[in-house]
């Protein structure tokens, strides 16, 4: 099912939650919200659900206006962060609520014996039918959480931080799971997250918010890669920033010219070069434009890449990512003065 | 959908069990108190004043705090102790006393007011064996209002004893702390709170009782008779307007020391977050 | 000394200061608490059994037990339903003046038991705001068992709703949420998912307020008139046959209540305990909110 979500907005008195949010979520594909917390994007889903009411916009589901409609009526399925498993039923009971409170249309008994023990099934979870919450572990309890969601056949799965309270193995397990158990369903979902690893790793398309506004959304390459904003540049992922001019075409970094490719843009006073640490690489010689002189300050080689720490001559301190190769060839020492140089980067205007 | 006092929610049902608390409570607590209020109104201050600060009303005020004050005092220190004993050592029969403990609340006061005086008249168990008269004195009084005042304290205390980290006190004997400072100074100062805050209680407690000091209390006017009793005989008597008086008093006593351990309590849950 | 016993000294006393402690503790709880309790049963009993047996089955006496039962069956079922009410509304929703309400609620346990029955004899009584409307049409509060009730109700009013609210309030909403996600109804949601996770707090909250029920003294003395067989509750009785010097007698009753007090510390222990596993556990899942 697809969702539009158009101008909405959500104050909750002088503080404005969601402020004049468009969205399409497409049918079928599995949609990160990703922010800071506060960003908005919990009550968002939560707008999404029926469980809360924006003051303006509206949603249709399937073209259908829903904005007015009460939770049971939406039919969506919902995973809280904390799960909200029913803590005095069993793993098998809270399966079954859903099914168990319909009015019209209640399955027969042994149809909702065969519709929990299917879902226990997918959800892997057959032995633990006869345990309470208590008794399990949240890797667990996330997998009952999203197994009752589902019983209910609902038209669109919403997950708030589904993996939040979970370790970090646990976490990535389970993420995993989750995206191969959407390809099996191809519910249309939609998840919170304010881990931008996660959305990357899982969605098929990330929306990224801040402060109630939607800054960009587009495939996880697009977000990593091509940025819209210093603010998604700065969310995903670590980033140097450095401070600068542009002028005919090229940045200067305290007057260190910089070629920009690509559209390069207008000449300003000032603007940002924003270079992640893996685009950064680190150099015995001066290697002509691009490239500037740092001292190092502390190598970390425990790890699939090698982090080299480096100050500026102006003292600022900059992060690269070097692969091991890279760094067997440089063999950077503490103390040392080196070069740091990139082909790409990004620039915005401050 | 949206009232400016409430906040939104999906839950549904408010409204019922709002307007059904509401009038509840209306109507069996806040009408009835209002009702004292105004009766009170329709005397004249001469009147209203005269009541309460005669010669007899005053005795019955001074013994009322006075005794109140001192039971208060030995439940808070008992209180303590009780609240220590059960909660950091083990002994024999210690669940059966943490129960025990609760009696106060459970016994019907009129039960413990006669059991009381049985024990300590000068026939009874205690009053035979000491050389002075305890029942129908102030003392008696005081007894009983220990009685009924023993929970509060130890019930207040308790959860918070409980919720002191052990490290926090290792910490301290590590620091070179002997028992008694880290009793002083770490232990004390986070119940402190909740010592004061069960005091207001076993007090506020006391002032109004009635059940079990009636029995022990011999009931002289002027030495031994409490505000509530003076209440009770003004009533007796049909004077309507005098036990109206002494009631608007100690309602606004009791209003300004559930006041008191209101704020008490928000200091101590302050503190303890903090 | 083993390390041990030196990180024993460290956080506890030595062992003769621990059992002084205990000691004082003991006595000071036998004296004041034990004693009354041993007096009851004593004196009860000091007339020999035959004697206790009568004294608790004279038709006054069973008139007192069964006005006590029948104040307590209609006082409870009462001050439940408020309680539950209150605690839903309180706990479940945020609203401005919360505080004030959860203070009002308590407000009938700061009154002097005396005052609790006045001001019901203020507004029913003869001389009161509806006195002579009520005799007009010949109805009596006071000095009858209605206004014995209405006194009842209003000393137990806050005992539910207080122990209810804090539960709740730790319990929070996102079951409830949940079930409503899942297609429940509000009564569905009610009934199946908050009752089930507030039962013991409510068991609980009913075991203490039935105790008072039972036991109030000040306030239904107030109202009562004093009428034996008709008005008076077991602790009326009570009082009357100790003033009549029937103390084995008024002990033989007395020892009832007791018995009923009993009974209660007992239900409480045994139920305290599931309230506390119930309020951890909500307290518990709130803990990893605010870890994330």
């Amino acid at each position: 099912m697809k969702i539009s979500v158009q101008n909405l907005t959500k104050p909750f008195g002088a503080f404005t939650a969601l402020n004049d949010i468009n969205l399409e979520v497409r049918s079928g594909e599995l949609l990160a919200l990703l922010g800071p917390s506060g960003c908005g994007k919990t009550t968002l889903l939560r707008i999404l659900s029926g469980l809360e009411f924006a003051d303006t916009g509206h949603i249709l589901f399937d073209g259908e206006d829903a904005t007015t409609q009460n939770v049971r009526a939406r039919k969506v399925g919902f995973v809280f962060q904390h799960y909200a498993l029913f803590r005095h039923m069993t793993v098998f009971e809270n399966i079954a609520f859903g099914l168990r409170v319909r009015r019209t249309g209640r399955p027969s008994r042994r149809d909702i014996h065969a519709r929990v023990e299917e879902l226990l099934k997918l959800v892997k979870l057959e032995t633990l039918a006869s345990r309470f919450p208590s008794q399990l572990s949240g890797g667990q309890r996330q997998r009952v959480a999203l197994a009752r969601a589902l019983a209910v056949e609902p038209r669109v799965l919403l997950l708030d931080e589904p993996f939040g309270a979970l370790d970090a193995k646990v976490r990535q397990e389970l993420r995993r799971w989750l995206r191969r158990l959407h390809d099996e369903v191809h519910i249309t979902s939609v998840f919170v997250t304010h881990d931008q690893e996660e959305a990357l790793e899982v969605a098929d398309r990330v929306v990224v918010m801040n402060k109630g506004q939607i800054e960009q959304v587009g495939t996880p390459e697009e977000v990593y890669h091509h940025p819209a904003s210093p603010f998604v540049c700065d969310f995903l992922g670590n980033v140097n920033l450095f401070e600068c001019r542009i002028h005919y075409g090229q940045a200067y970094v305290h007057d260190v010219p910089f070629e920009l490719h690509n559209a390069p843009p207008q000449d300003a006073q000032h603007a940002y070069v924003y270079v992640r640490p893996h685009q950064l690489d680190i150099q015995r010689e001066l290697g002509g434009p691009n490239s500037l002189p740092a001292s190092v300050r502390l190598v970390n080689t425990a790890g699939a890449q090698v982090d080299v720490e480096l100050l500026t001559e102006w003292g600022q301190i900059v992060h690269a990512r070097i692969s091991h190769d890279r760094h067997r060839a440089v063999r950077p020492q503490v103390g040392q003065t080196l070069f740091i140089a990139t082909k790409e980067m990004k620039v915005f205007h401050a | 959908m949206k009232i400016g006092w409430k906040r939104w929610s999906v839950l549904p049902g408010f409204g019922l069990a709002m307007g059904y608390t509401l009038t509840y409570l209306s109507l069996l607590v806040l009408i009835p108190l209002a009702g004292t209020f105004l009766k009170s109104a329709t005397l004249t201050w001469p009147e209203f004043w005269e009541t309460i600060t005669s010669p007899r009303a005053l005795a019955s005020y001074r013994v009322t705090f006075g005794t109140s004050l001192v039971a208060a005092l030995l439940n808070a220190v008992s209180g303590l102790l009780v609240a220590w004993v059960l909660t950091r050592y083990r002994f024999f029969g210690r669940r059966f006393v943490d129960a025990l403990v609760d009696l106060p609340f459970a016994l019907p006061t009129a039960v413990a007011g006669i059991a009381l005086t049985a024990i300590y008249a000068p026939t009874g168990w205690v009053g035979k064996l000491v050389p002075f008269k305890v029942a129908f004195t102030p003392l008696g009084i005081t007894i009983a209002l220990v009685f009924i005042g023993v929970p509060f304290v130890v019930r207040t205390v308790q959860p918070v004893l409980e919720d002191i980290e052990p490290e926090l006190e290792q910490v301290a004997a590590s620091l070179g702390a002997n028992r008694w400072q880290t009793f002083t100074r770490v232990v004390m100062p986070a119940v402190w709170p909740a010592v004061l805050t069960g005091f207001a209680l076993s007090f506020a407690r006391a002032v109004g009782e009635y059940g079990s000091v009636i029995f022990i209390a011999g009931n002289m006017p002027m030495r031994t008779e409490i505000t509530p009793l003076l209440i009770v005989t003004q009533l007796e008597q049909y004077n309507y307007a005098g036990a109206t008086s002494l009631a608007v008093a100690m309602l606004v006593v009791s209003f300004g020391m559930l006041l008191t351990i209101n704020a008490l309590q928000w200091w101590g849950t302050r503190r303890h977050l903090a | 000394m083993t390390p041990q016993q030196i990180a024993e000294r460290a956080t506890t006393e030595p062992r003769w200061i621990r059992w002084t402690l205990i000691a004082l503790a003991l006595a000071f709880l036998a004296l004041f608490v034990g004693l009354p309790l041993a007096a009851v049963f004593v004196s009860a009993l000091s007339k020999g059994w035959a004697v206790y047996f009568a004294a608790i089955t004279e038709p006054v006496a069973w008139a007192a037990i069964k006005l006590t039962l029948l104040t307590a069956a209609i006082a409870v079922p009462l001050n439940l339903v408020f309680g539950v009410a209150a605690a839903w509304a309180i706990a479940k929703f945020e609203f401005r003046g919360k505080q004030v309400l959860i203070t009002l609620i308590d407000l009938p346990f700061s009154v002097s038991p005396v005052v609790s029955g006045l001001i019901y004899v203020l507004i029913f009584g003869l001389q009161g705001w509806l006195g002579p409307w009520l005799q007009d049409h010949d109805i009596t509060i006071i000095f009858a068992v209605p206004g014995i009730v209405l006194a009842t109700v209003f000393v137990t009013f806050p005992f539910v709703a207080r122990e209810l609210i804090p539960l709740m309030i730790a319990q929070g909403t996102e079951e409830e949420e949940a079930a409503l996600t899942l297609g429940a109804s509000g009564w569905q949601t009610f009934w199946r998912v908050t009752v089930p996770n507030i039962k013991w707090g409510l068991l609980y909250g009913v075991i203490l307020c039935n105790a008072r029920a039972m036991g109030e003294f000040g306030a239904v003395s107030v109202v009562s008139g004093h009428i034996r067989g008709l008005t008076n509750t077991m602790t009326l009785h009570v009082e009357i046959l100790y003033n009549e010097y029937q103390t084995a007698a008024a002990f033989a009753v007395a020892s009832l209540l007791t018995l009923l007090a009993l009974v209660t510390l007992a239900a409480k222990s045994a139920v305290e305990w599931r309230v506390r596993q119930q309020l951890k556990a909500a307290r518990h899942s709130h803990d990893e909110d605010l870890l994330t």
